[in-house]
C-alpha cells in the first residue's frame, strides 16, 4: 500500500521525520528457539529515520528471551547512510544484550552501504567503559588547573615587569602606534556611553532618595549624597565596568585570535615580543584615559542629580552648586581618580593575560573572553573593597 | 665538508611531560631543502616550533651556524618563518607586513622600505598587493605574501610550515616553483614541513621521516630513493599512500 506523504516542507524538501510515517516494511517474524528474524523492504532514507527508529527501539524493548536476531535487507531497494547507521547501532545495542544479529543479503548497492558503515564486520566493537571520577579526583584535577593557571599569571608578570623595565631604559621602543589607537577605542569611542550611564546612575540616586530627604526637610543633600558617591564610588566603578565590557573582552578576543592564528607566533619570529608591543601599550593606554574617564563620569553623573533636584526638589542649580562645593573635597575627587588608574591597569592585565594565554581555536578566543570579563570584574568589586577600607584606615 | 648550516644533537622536544621525538640527531646543509615529514601527530610541526625559537627542548641541542641556539629576544629576525596560516597580521595591508620588521630594526627611509618592499611582494608574484588586507587574498596569495614578509630581512634560512596545505593543485605548484627558485637563484636553505607527497618529491633535497609510535626518526636521504629503497614497511607505506580499510575499496 502506498501512503500519501504528508506535505510537511523544510525548504524544497518533503519530510516525514515529523510525522514518523513508515514507507518501508519492517516484517518481524518470530522463529523457535530464540530466533527472531527482520525482513526490511522498500526505501528506507533519511525520511524515514524516525519511524526506522521507533520501530528499532519497539524491538529493543521487546527482545526479551532472543538468542539471534537477522536483519534481512533482500528486499531493501535504497537504504541511506543515515538509516544504516541506526540499523548498525541497532546491532550494537543487541550485542550489549548479549543476543548475536547479523545482517544479511541485499543487492550490490545496499551492501556498499552495508560495508561503508561497517556493517559487514563480525568483532564486536567494544567501546571503552568511562570511568566514573570521583569527587576527590575532580578536586585533585581542578587544584592542578588551578596552580598552572596562576603559574601562568605570574609567569605573565614576572615577564611584564622585565618588559617593563626594558622599556624604561629604551622608551624608543615603545609601540606608539597602539596607545594611540587604545586611547582613541577605549577612551574617546568610550565617553558617550560613559556619559550616559553615569548621568542615569546619577539621576536614579538623586530621584530614589529625594523622596526620604524631602521628608526630614534635607532635600538640600540631595547635592552631598550624589556628589560624594560619585566622586569616590560609582564615578570610577561604572566607567571601570564599561570599560572592561568594551575594552577588557575586545582585548582578550584580539589578542586570542591573534594566539590561535599564530599572528604571536610570527610577532616572535620578526624579532618582537609580545608584552612590549601588545600588552603594554594597551595598559598604557588604558591608564592614561582612565582619570579624563572618571572626571567625565562624576561630572555627568553630580549633573543627573542635579536634574533632580531642580525639578523634583525645586533646589536651584546654584544652591546645588554651593552645596556641592561644601560637600566634595578635592581628595574626592583625586582619590576616584586614582580608582579608576588602578581599575583600568588591572582591567589591561587581565584582558591581555586571558587573551595571551587562549588556545585551542575559535572556542579557546570566547572561553577566555567570557573568562577575562568574569575575573574583571570580581577584581573591580575586590579592589574596590580594598580601597575603601584602606582610604578608611588613613582617613581619606 | 662545509659546516651545517643547523645541527641537531640528542634532540628530545614535548610538552610536559608528553615525550614527542627523542634522541634526535639531523644536519642541514647550506642551500639544502630540507622536509620533516610524517603522519599526522608524530610532532613535525613542534620540532619545527622547536628549530625556530618558539619552544625550548626538553633535552639535547640545536645550532644554527653563526647564530646560536635559536633564540627569539626582541631582535632583528635572523631567518625567515612561513607559518602555516601564512599568520598575516589581519589588521594591517599586505605592504605593511612586509615592511614592518623592516621599519622597526633598520633605519631606511619610508620611500626605502616601499621600494623593498615592492621588490619582495614582485619576487613572490604579488605585484600591486601591496594595498590590499589579508582577508583579500586567496589562501596562496596569502601563503606568498608570507614568505614575502619571511624573505624582508634578507635571510639566508627560512622555515616553512606547510606551505601546500589547504591549497588547490595549481596553487600547490606555483608555490613549489617558487620554493625552487628561491633556492636555485638566492641559495636559500630551506627547512620545511609537510605531508604532501608531490611536494616532497618535487623540492625535497632530503629529507627525515618521523614516527609517532616509537618517538624517533625512522628514515633519511633523498625523498625519492627513499621511495625506492626503503626496507621499512612504515616509509614504505607512508610513500606508496597504502591503508589498512580494505572494505571500502
Amino acid at each position: 500500500m502506498v501512503m500519501d506523504r504528508p506535505s510537511i516542507v523544510y525548504d524544497e524538501r518533503l519530510s516525514l521525520v515529523v510525522g514518523m510515517v513508515q514507507r518501508f516494511s519492517w516484517e518481524r517474524i518470530q522463529g523457535p528457539d530464540g530466533t527472531i528474524r527482520l525482513e526490511l523492504g522498500g526505501s528506507i532514507t533519511i525520511d524515514d529515520a524516525a519511524a526506522l527508529w521507533k520501530r528499532i527501539s519497539e524491538t529493543i524493548a521487546d527482545v526479551e528471551g532472543a538468542k539471534t536476531v537477522t536483519v534481512d535487507l533482500a528486499r531493501i531497494q535504497v537504504i541511506d547512510g543515515a538509516c544504516m547507521a541506526l540499523l548498525v547501532q541497532f546491532r550494537t545495542d543487541l550485542r550489549a544484550r548479549r543476543i548475536a544479529c547479523e545482517f544479511q543479503g541485499g543487492s550490490p548497492e545496499v551492501r556498499k552501504i552495508v560495508d561503508l558503515y561497517g556493517g559487514r564486520s563480525k568483532g564486536r566493537h567494544k567501546r571503552p567503559k568511562r570511568r566514573p571520577v570521583s569527587a576527590i579526583e575532580q578536586v585533585g584535577v581542578a587544584t592542578i588547573a588551578i596552580t598552572a593557571e596562576a603559574k601562568q599569571i605570574l609567569d605573565f608578570l614576572g615577564r611584564l615587569v622585565a618588559s617593563t623595565l626594558h622599556l624604561i631604559r629604551h622608551p624608543k621602543s615603545l609601540n606608539l602606534r597602539d596607545v594611540g589607537l587604545t586611547m582613541e577605542r577605549a577612551g574617546a569611542d568610550a565617553a558617550p556611553i560613559v556619559l550616559l550611564i553615569n548621568f542615569l546612575i546619577g539621576f536614579v540616586m538623586a530621584y530614589q532618595s529625594a523622596a526620604q530627604l524631602k521628608q526630614f526637610g534635607a532635600s538640600i543633600y540631595v547635592a552631598d549624597l550624589v556628589g560624594v558617591s560619585m566622586t569616590r564610588e560609582l564615578g570610577p566603578l561604572m566607567m571601570a565596568i564599561i570599560i572592561c565590557g568594551r575594552s577588557g573582552a575586545a582585548f582578550a578576543a584580539e589578542l586570542g585570535t591573534m594566539k590561535v592564528s599564530e599572528e604571536v607566533d610570527a610577532l616572535h619570529t620578526l624579532g618582537f615580543l609580545p608584552l612590549p608591543f601588545l600588552v603594554i601599550p594597551r595598559m598604557l593606554g588604558l591608564i592614561l584615559v582612565a582619570p579624563i574617564l572618571v572626571l567625565l563620569a562624576d561630572a555627568i553623573g553630580i549633573a543627573g542629580g542635579g536634574v533632580v533636584a531642580a525639578l523634583k526638589l525645586d533646589i536651584s542649580p546654584t544652591a546645588f552648586i554651593i552645596q556641592l562645593e561644601n560637600a566634595v573635597k578635592a581628595k574626592d575627587v583625586l582619590s576616584g581618580m586614582i580608582k579608576g588608574v588602578v581599575f583600568c591597569a588591572t582591567i589591561a592585565l587581565i584582558s591581555c593575560q586571558q587573551g595571551l594565554a587562549t588556545s585551542g581555536g575559535a572556542e579557546g578566543v570566547g572561553r577566555r573572553t567570557t573568562s577575562a570579563v568574569v575575573s574583571i570584574l570580581f577584581s573591580l568589586i575586590l579592589l574596590d573593597a580594598l580601597f575603601t577600607v584602606m582610604l578608611a584606615v588613613f582617613g581619606i | 665538508m662545509s659546516t651545517p648550516l643547523i645541527k641537531v644533537t640528542d634532540l628530545e622536544i614535548g610538552y610536559g611531560k608528553t615525550v614527542l621525538l627523542r634522541d634526535a640527531n639531523f644536519e642541514v646543509a647550506r642551500g639544502d631543502i630540507f622536509v620533516i615529514l610524517g603522519g599526522s601527530g608524530c610532532g613535525k610541526s613542534t620540532l619545527l616550533r622547536h628549530l625556530i625559537g618558539l619552544e625550548e627542548p626538553l633535552a639535547g641541542k640545536i645550532r644554527i651556524a653563526g647564530i646560536g641556539a635559536p633564540r627569539l629576544e626582541g631582535a632583528a629576525p635572523r631567518y625567515g618563518v612561513m607559518f602555516q596560516s601564512g599568520a598575516l597580521f589581519s589588521s594591517m595591508t599586505v605592504g605593511e607586513n612586509v615592511a614592518f620588521a623592516l621599519q622597526e630594526w633598520t633605519h631606511l627611509p619610508i620611500e626605502a622600505v616601499s621600494a623593498i618592499v615592492r621588490a619582495k611582494l614582485a619576487l613572490v608574484g604579488l605585484e600591486g598587493s601591496e594595498d590590499k588586507l589579508p582577508a583579500e587574498l586567496s589562501g596562496g596569495m596569502r601563503k606568498r605574501a608570507a614568505i614575502a614578509r619571511a624573505m624582508a630581512f634578507e635571510p639566508n634560512l627560512i622555515f616553512l610550515d606547510e606551505p601546500s596545505a589547504g591549497l588547490d593543485p595549481v596553487s600547490a605548484a606555483e608555490l613549489d616553483e617558487l620554493i625552487l627558485a628561491l633556492n636555485a637563484n638566492l641559495g636559500l636553505t630551506v627547512v620545511m614541513v609537510t605531508h604532501e607527497l608531490e611536494s616532497i618529491f618535487k623540492v625535497g633535497k632530503h629529507c627525515i621521516m618521523l614516527d609517532r609510535d616509537t618517538r624517533s626518526i625512522i628514515a633519511r636521504g633523498e625523498p625519492l630513493k627513499l621511495r625506492t629503497e626503503t626496507e621499512d614497511p612504515r616509509v614504505r607505506r607512508f610513500f606508496n599512500r597504502e591503508t589498512s580499510v580494505p572494505q571500502w575499496q
